[in-house]
């Protein structure tokens, strides 16, 4: 390469919205379900159906635009997007071109090199999702389930504000903690609750102009992102380097094979034809309701990280790993509520919890136990019912199943021992049986009392507390 | 007196009394359809098991004294883009031949409500791009004062099943004087409410900014109580309007004293049939004997309405038809290679020739490059026309004027040059592009005893001026007049002429 290039990158991401139903209908939007059983005329795009715009949908988006710096478009409109697919059961998305409900907004990033710098969002509007074609291989044709079908989406556009995958996947980071924060979605980029279009030029070092830029699709994983952004910046230069030009298309990136193919090029772009939706009347947006959806903005990382190192005392480094994801933030501060200690409760969740999410591959969303049933086992060890191992075998059931710790510990008989004449009859026993150790011991080796220690714990069953052990063995001996 | 021959409001008020049954009015009207209905191919789909099954069962519930609303029992005719839930609804178009609603239209459950009974679904222009009927893929319907003439259109089967007697009523939709227009040609009361008024969940959508749902009745008072019926808010429809003045039949009152009626110019100028002015000037007289102050002044812009409608409804259409795919419901075609080659041919096959003209027209309008020029351009001049209107009606109270330039057409003499029939749409579109009110009542016949209408437009939310003015004006009439109702039994109808 004889030229140095620069890497321009912008991201159109899809956030799918966690309202209970639809965006136009009374649909649920729960995931999951057996094939068109959450539908109905109007998602199903049924002649004569109407419709109605999901309120909880504008205040998501909305929000999202506040808590991105967003100017709020007080008139607003939806848009027909026109094009033919049988996922789009109208044959037109509904979606916002004209007058999107945000514009002119920007988060900031940390950049490699350690600085700060904003990353502008052109618009933020909603829209609908489109259904899933499944294709049958065995009888050879498509079935459509429209249960995706109308689920509420908001599309944020950034401006070509990115240099590097690093900062891309930076600001999707960002991205996700604002919108999780808001509870206005999971974000889950491999259930496709969060998905990232890249749109990538390259330009040589220093020059004004941008490249012509290719848009890629079907990134699934922040990792995808990253190989897909490195190849196609390679590609493109390339190109270039061959005296070729890039050609301004919509690319697919397949993960498995670690490249991309050409899906449409501009000459065949459609023309969406858009227009506003007569169904649907123009959203006013009032000062009252900017208000109290201003008033409803949560704590936000920045803020809450702040508040914890004011509140608490645990280490610099818990406090960014536990404001990182928002619901290792909520379980730490509703457990934390519940009496347990801030300090036992970021040991579990930096420890065990850290360790498990990581061991079965799960995101802080899946995480299934209780706040109240972590405080539980936390005063279950600080009142010495169980001992650290007892409690660490008790947190994987409860990691798992959410059982209640105290009646687990309860039916289980995981109870320490604290009947001092039983321990003492054990100790007497053990020490009876393991003559060498003893001796070894009364000669000054140390180590000699772990091993014995061990034997009556085993003899216990475990439920012993291994601190009155090894005091109680010293008394002994 | 005869139960063909009465409105619907007197055969309500016979149930109520026992004088008649809903099962007898239904019979009877079933007997009728079957009878004549081959001669004006009014309707579609009768739907005689069901209309009988529901007559028993309103019957019953009328005697119970559960149904005591003045329109309990009566049988109705309800146009082919109504959705009605297991009952066909074809739009009268070969791409929904087959296709049976999941749901009822929001509008048909208040009628359902109020006692209707449900005769079937009359024909139509297809998907309500016509002035005529003829475009209907079921055949033309004819009109019952003549069969060489066309009912109008695009609500022509339930005009003229009001006018033949094969229906005590109808529901229409108007998009650009599609109940208006064919109320006139047939000599029967039709009337576009405001814009919001009645609810368009399950009316399949042509223009969606400018349809509105509507009654056709033999008279004004039935009119009154029918959109009084069909009138609700609905949370399904986001352009529903909660209106609170909708007891309608409380302006069924004669008197019109000091009432400001203007009559546009432009309504009476160029293009307009000579015999069609002269009714419409002698009914303003009636109206100002009564007591209204008339005068005459200039609406303009009135030349532009049709340009813009054009440009609108064909835009919004394009959009609203784009389901029709043959994916989930209606025609597909029977051979195909791949999904873009079985849409174009199930399009190509299932739609007819106006529909697809109008498609094409919308999908040109709204292409880039071509939006400013055509769409948002129509928009402007929707706005300025509703503008012309709202400063008309700082002055009046009600504008009169014809509802279309001639009475029916012949059959066949229209399809030929589309442009003409749009034009002929002059006097009804500029209604719709601002959405008032407007109601069409007989006003005489033309020599060749073809009926003229009278058009009365009302400002947004008036429709009590428009009832009230329309009665006075059918009660100043003579009864022969008035009688735009056919006998094809008694030889007056189906004359060639």
């Amino acid at each position: 390469m004889s030229k140095q290039y620069e890497t321009v990158i912008g991201l159109e991401v899809h956030v799918e919205l966690a309202t209970r139903t639809k965006i136009f209908c009374g649909c649920s939007t729960a995931f999951g379900a057996a094939p068109n059983t959450q539908t109905c005329p109007v998602c199903t795009g049924m002649p004569g159906s109407l419709p109605v715009l999901n309120k909880q949908v504008l205040e998501y988006a909305i929000a999202v635009g506040l808590a991105t710096g967003c100017d709020i478009t007080r008139y607003a409109k939806f848009d027909r997007k026109n094009y033919f697919y049988p996922d789009n059961p109208q044959n037109y998305q509904i979606s916002q071109l004209y007058l999107p409900i945000c514009r002119n907004g920007g988060v900031e990033i940390e950049t490699e090199a350690g600085g700060k710098k904003t990353v502008g969002i052109h618009e933020i509007h909603m829209e609908e999702d489109a259904g899933k074609l499944i294709h049958d291989e065995w009888e050879d044709c498509s079935l459509v389930d429209y249960n995706r079908s109308g689920v509420p989406l908001i599309e944020i556009v950034s401006e070509p504000d990115m240099r590097s995958a690093e900062e891309v996947i930076a600001y999707l980071e960002k991205l996700r903690q604002v919108i999780q924060y808001l509870g206005a979605s999971d974000c889950k980029l491999q259930e496709g609750s969060m998905r990232a279009d890249v749109n990538l030029s390259v330009r040589e070092a220093g020059t004004e102009a941008f490249g012509t830029r290719t848009e890629m699709k079907n990134l699934n994983s922040f990792r995808a992102i990253t190989r897909a952004i490195e190849g196609e910046r390679e590609r493109q230069i390339d190109l270039l380097e061959a005296g070729e030009s890039v050609v301004q298309e919509t690319r697919r990136w397949d993960d498995a094979k670690a490249e991309s193919y050409a899906m449409r090029s501009k000459e065949d772009a459609q023309d969406y034809r858009y227009f506003p939706d007569p169904d649907l009347v123009p959203i006013t947006v009032s000062d009252q309701m900017l208000a109290k959806i201003r008033e409803k903005q949560p704590e936000f990382r920045t803020e809450k990280m702040a508040r914890y190192k004011a509140e608490f005392d645990i280490p610099d480094y818990d406090i960014e790993i536990i404001t990182g994801e928002k619901p290792l933030a909520d379980l730490f501060e509703a457990a934390v509520a519940c009496g347990a200690s801030p300090k036992k409760v970021s040991n579990w969740l930096m420890g065990e919890t850290l360790r498990l999410m990581k061991e079965q591959e799960l995101d802080a969303g899946d995480l299934r136990f209780s706040p109240q049933n972590l405080a539980k086992l936390i005063a279950l060890t600080e009142k010495k019912v169980i001992n650290s191992s007892v409690a660490k075998e008790v947190f994987e059931v409860m990691f798992a199943e959410n059982v209640d710790p105290e009646q687990y510990v309860e039916e289980k008989g995981l109870k320490t021992e604290n009947d001092e004449g039983a321990l003492k009859k054990v100790l007497e026993e053990v020490i009876a049986a393991n003559p060498q150790s003893v001796e070894d011991y009364r000669n000054g080796k140390e180590k000699a009392i772990g091993f014995l220690v061990g034997q009556t714990m085993k003899a216990m069953k475990g439920k012993a507390d291994p601190g009155t052990v090894n005091q109680m063995l010293r008394e002994l001996l | 007196m005869d139960i063909l021959d009465m409105t619907a409001l007197q055969l309500a008020a016979a149930i109520k009394q026992g004088d008649t049954t809903a099962v007898e009015a239904a019979q009877q009207m079933l007997a009728r359809i079957e009878a004549q209905d081959k001669t004006y191919n009014c309707y579609v789909t009768v739907d005689a098991e069901g209309a009988l099954a529901q007559a028993k069962a309103v019957q019953k519930r009328i005697e119970a004294g559960e149904l005591t609303g003045p329109l309990a029992g009566v049988p109705v005719a309800l146009k082919d883009n109504l959705c009605t839930e297991g009952l066909r609804t074809t739009c009268s178009s070969r791409i929904l031949h087959n296709f049976v609603p999941t749901y009822t239209a929001e509008a048909v459950k208040n009628l359902q409500k109020a006692g209707a009974v449900i005769l079937g679904k009359t024909n139509m222009d297809e998907f309500a791009m016509g002035s005529t009927t003829e475009t209907s893929a079921y055949g033309v319907t004819r009109n019952p004062h003549n069969t060489e003439h066309v009912p109008g259109g695009s609500s022509g089967g339930s005009a003229a099943a009001v006018a033949a007697k094969e229906c005590f009523y109808a529901i229409g939709s108007d998009t650009g004087g599609s109940i208006r227009q064919p109320a006139s040609y047939c000599g029967v009361v039709g009337m576009k409410p405001t814009y919001g008024t009645v609810s368009r969940y399950g009316l399949i959508a042509y223009g969606s900014s400018l349809d509105q749902i509507g009654p056709l009745t033999k008279d004004v008072a039935d009119c009154a109580a029918v959109l009084e019926v069909l009138t609700s808010h609905d949370e399904k429809d986001s352009t529903s309007i909660a209106r609170k003045d909708t007891n309608f039949t409380e302006a069924l009152t004669d008197d019109i004293k000091g009432l400001r009626i203007g009559i546009p110019n432009d309504y009476l100028g160029e293009g307009l049939d000579g015999e069609v002015r002269e009714a419409i000037l002698c009914a303003a007289d009636v109206l100002r004997e009564k007591g209204a102050v008339v005068e005459r002044f200039d609406l303009s812009l009135v030349e532009y309405a049709i340009p813009a409608y054009y440009t609108i409804a064909a835009a919004e259409a394009s959009s609203n038809l784009e389901r029709f795919d043959g994916v989930k419901y209606g025609y597909r075609t029977k051979d195909y290679a791949g999904l873009h080659n079985m849409y174009k041919k199930s399009r190509s096959e299932g739609f007819g020739e106006e529909v697809k003209r109008r498609i094409m027209l919308g999908s040109f309008v709204l292409s880039s490059g071509y939006y400013d020029a055509y769409y948002l351009k129509a928009l402007k001049v929707k706005a300025l026309i509703k503008k012309a209107f709202d400063d008309a009606f700082s002055k009046y109270d009600v504008i009169l004027g014809p509802a279309a330039p001639t009475t029916a057409p012949k059959l066949g003499e229209s399809l030929a040059d589309p442009i003409q029939m749009y034009l002929g749409d002059i006097y009804t579109i500029a209604v719709n592009l601002a959405g008032l009110p407007g109601i069409c009542l007989p006003c005489g016949k033309d020599s060749r005893g073809l009926p003229i209408g009278l058009q009365l437009i009302g400002d947004c939310f008036q429709e009590k001026k428009l009832i009230r003015a329309a009665y006075s004006y059918q009660q100043g009439r003579k009864a022969e007049e008035m009688t735009c109702v056919s006998n094809v039994e008694n030889g007056q109808g189906g004359e060639p002429a």
